[in-house]
């Protein structure tokens, strides 16, 4: 009988992913951990490995096709018995639970939560409590068809989506459905929505073509749905997790970077002739960064609910804009690393991410973010923390300003400005400003002669 | 009225048949001396004595067997299997010639039999005390099917069921024996097979169940109430015959649709509640059909955690509910 191979979990937080390409055709031989199939998720695209020694039937899922994790995607025959255990099925997570007390009716009888039960098979008295064994388990949603990946669902359910009591009522009414809000599933119009719509109609006395302030025949312009990519999405919940759970507070140094200015002019031109990218002023900003990380490990930590988890490696996540949104590659230790191999890996991993080759270790496992805000002009900016790390910084734009130095001395000076968010439960403004001065100072000490390798 | 719980409903039905009729007897495993597993007969054999109150060996075939020959033979036997999961020596007695024997003779022989049996989980009965025995007597033509959920239910369905001309499959939820108390009336009253009943009324959507889960589903329909959704309960009472104008009645309300048992997904008595529901009230519906059941796995697990992931659960029912109002 052939196994059915699913899609695996493939990382934290990914849901779901697109079949890229196959790279096994039906009724070829694959071998345990040679690639299956390419998977593209919100993070990473990846080569999915078989887990068996097997021949590929079938495939379930279509290229371009969206489908969960935990779908199944194909169907193999399998060559080694031994190898051949059945898929395990998703274990029910639990939650807890708060009954409410039970309608009391008479004739309905109430139903007692707490009654003991019953003998070693639920009979008589004396037996193991209810109490003990009435662990609900959450409800595990009914898996989404791997041939209609949800997507696909809410689009059609939008395009078809008239149950046989709508079309009956539309019918009935006289209503023009395509002006009926429907607050349904992917806006799908229900049957309280016509109702509702033809009381409203026949208690104003319009007529469905002469909607209020819109001129008759011209049809009002429509509201258009964006649908989520699965990029979106993640954004979207880490986003809101992060200001529903962090109590952020906000910091802000002014840093004089006019020795980095001239610093990075006096590396730049041969940098970037031998090593064909160019040196950022991003890849300065990291150094300082990861060595005052070193320095305050307070500030290289996390939230873990019930501790603080202080990170051993200094892994700096660096924010990417893409075309397709934000992502954070990390720089995994990159308090051991120059300034120049900072350049370098940020480019390499910023291009990875933009032509969406980027590898799933590569966006995993950061301690804190960096965000170059200042690339998009702004000179302060209020960013969000990356749950659950402590902390984000960002550097801002290089401006040139007037500055009191020396004795009373007023000078033109590059200055930036460098901000920082932090989890209020992890650190205090105290830990927070120390290491902020830190990076200050380390970006202040740069002078053109100290070198970037 | 007295209260009482469940089983002391099954036990008052039974001793006000017993001393109305006295074609009436009990027959079982443990019925006499111990009173039943469960204490339903509990003081019969003092009251009616061993002619009336018999002890049988563990032989379920021979239970049912007799049963029903006494029944050809103008008795009213009440057999009880002690468990549900304990019923299939008696398949061919009960499907293979009780049913039949009306048809089979054109009326001229036929079978008043109760056969009663306590089923069901949620009581940490693991594998072989679990199990939902409805859906496979719910089949056969020539059988009724009865699963009460309430005290006053299956006081007025059992003695239905024992003034029946017909055999009888009286399916009682364990969990509900002693965990449901309600008003029973001390008055002699029958509740007809096949009626359904409305245990909560609502108009956004119906849940369709019978036996403990309509417990369950109005606990779901309570904590729906407090998002703002009114949610009709139906207890089907029989699944056999299915009361198809009550449930037709309430899905045109409401127009949407839940059916919540704990029996095994896949050819239980959900697919044909929404098979009844596409028949009758296609016009009206406002969503799919959607079941929330137990899974399709063999047995009942023993372990607590397992077993709540089988059943459908208060959680999973207002879960399924809110999914379905959603649609």
């Amino acid at each position: 009988m052939p196994t059915i191979i699913e899609l695996p979990q493939v990382g934290e937080s990914v849901t779901e992913g697109v079949i890229g390409k196959w790279l096994k055709k039906p009724g070829e031989r694959v071998d345990k951990y040679e690639p299956l199939v390419e998977v593209m998720t919100d993070k990473v695209n990846m080569e999915v490995p078989s887990p068996l020694s097997g021949v590929l039937v079938r495939t379930l899922v279509e290229e371009g096709a969206t489908v969960p994790m935990g779908a199944p995607i194909c169907e193999m025959e399998v060559l080694s018995p031994a190898e051949a255990a059945p898929p395990d099925s998703h274990a029910p997570e639990r939650s807890s639970d708060a009954r409410p007390a039970v309608d009391k009716r008479a004739r309905v009888g109430e139903f007692m939560e707490s009654v003991r039960s019953v003998g070693p098979t639920g009979s008589g008295e004396g037996g193991q409590g209810l109490a003990g064994t009435d662990i609900p388990a959450k409800a595990v949603p009914p898996p989404e068809s791997p041939l209609h990946p949800r997507a696909q669902h809410q689009q059609q359910a939008r395009d078809a989506g008239l149950s046989p009591v709508v079309r009956r009522l539309v019918e009935q009414h006289g209503v023009d459905v395509s002006l009926v809000q429907g607050t349904g599933i992917g806006g799908r119009v229900t049957k309280d929505d016509v109702l509702a719509y033809v009381e409203r109609r026949d208690k104003q006395g319009f007529i469905d073509s002469q909607a209020p302030g819109v001129e008759s025949g011209a049809p009002p312009p429509r509201d258009q749905g964006m649908p989520l990519t699965p990029l979106r999405k993640t954004i979207a919940d880490h986003m809101a997790r992060s200001h529903r759970e962090v109590p952020p507070a906000w910091t802000m140094v002014e840093v004089d970077v006019t020795g980095l200015v001239k610093a990075r002019a006096a590396h730049k031109d041969v940098f970037e002739k031998a090593r064909g990218l160019p040196l950022t002023y991003l890849a300065f900003a990291a150094n300082a960064v990861a060595g005052a990380l070193r320095e305050y490990p307070r500030v290289n930590a996390r939230w873990d609910g019930d501790r603080i988890t202080i990170a051993g490696r200094v892994n700096l996540g660096i924010a990417a804009a893409t075309d397709a949104g934000l992502i954070v590659p990390v720089i995994h230790d990159a308090d051991r690393l120059s300034v120049a191999e900072l350049a370098v890996r940020i480019h390499q991993l910023a291009e990875a991410a933009r032509s969406g080759t980027i590898k799933l270790p590569d966006v995993q496992g950061g301690t804190l973010t960096l965000n170059n805000t200042g690339a998009l002009g702004s000179v302060v900016s209020v960013p969000i923390v990356n749950h659950p790390q402590a902390a984000i910084v960002t550097t801002e734009a290089i401006v040139k300003r007037p500055v009191v130095v020396g004795d009373d001395a007023i000078a033109v000076r590059s200055m930036m400005n460098v901000c920082m968010s932090f989890d209020h439960r992890v650190l205090d403004g105290a830990e927070a400003s120390a290491f902020l001065r830190s990076v200050k100072q380390r970006l202040e000490a740069i002078t053109p002669s100290a070198g970037i390798d | 009225m007295p209260l009482m719980t469940v089983i002391e409903a099954v036990r008052q039905a039974m001793l006000e048949e017993m001393r109305r009729d006295p074609r009436v007897f009990v027959l079982g495993e443990d019925v006499g001396k111990r009173g039943g597993v469960f204490l339903a007969t509990q003081g019969f054999l003092d009251e009616f004595g061993e002619a009336r109150v018999i002890d049988t060996p563990l032989a379920e075939a021979s239970i049912a067997g007799i049963a029903m020959g006494a029944a050809m033979a103008g008795m009213r036997p009440i057999a009880e299997v002690q468990f549900a999961d304990f019923i299939w020596p008696a398949m061919n007695q009960i499907v293979g010639e009780a049913a039949r024997a009306r048809y089979g003779t054109k009326s001229g022989v036929h079978v008043p039999m109760v056969v009663r049996s306590p089923y069901g989980g949620h009581v940490r009965g693991g594998p072989f005390h679990s199990q939902s025995v409805e859906a496979y007597f719910a089949h056969t033509p020539g059988l009724k099917v009865v699963v009460p959920s309430t005290p006053y239910d299956t006081k007025g369905l059992l003695k239905a069921a024992i003034r029946d001309e017909d055999p009888v499959i009286f399916l009682e939820h364990k969990r509900t024996y002693r965990s449901v108390r309600g008003e029973v009336p001390d008055e002699d009253y029958v509740i007809p097979i096949g009626l359904a009943d409305v245990k909560r009324e609502g108009r956004h959507a119906t849940v369709i169940t019978y036996g403990l889960t309509v417990h369950y589903a109005l606990q779901a329909a309570e904590t729906l109430a407090g998002e703002g959704a009114e949610i009709e309960v139906v207890d089907l009472r029989a699944v056999r015959p299915l009361d198809v104008e009550t449930i037709v009645e309430s899905v045109r309300k409401t127009s949407k649709a839940l059916i919540v048992h704990e029996d095994n997904r896949t050819g239980g008595i959900g697919g044909e509640v929404s098979a009844l529901i596409m028949e009758h009230a296609f016009a009206d519906l406002d969503a799919p059909v959607m079941r929330c059941a137990g899974p399709d796995v063999p047995a009942m697990p023993f372990a607590p955690t397992l077993e709540a992931a089988f059943m459908p659960t208060v959680d999973k029912i207002a879960d399924a509910l809110r999914r379905l109002l959603a649609y």
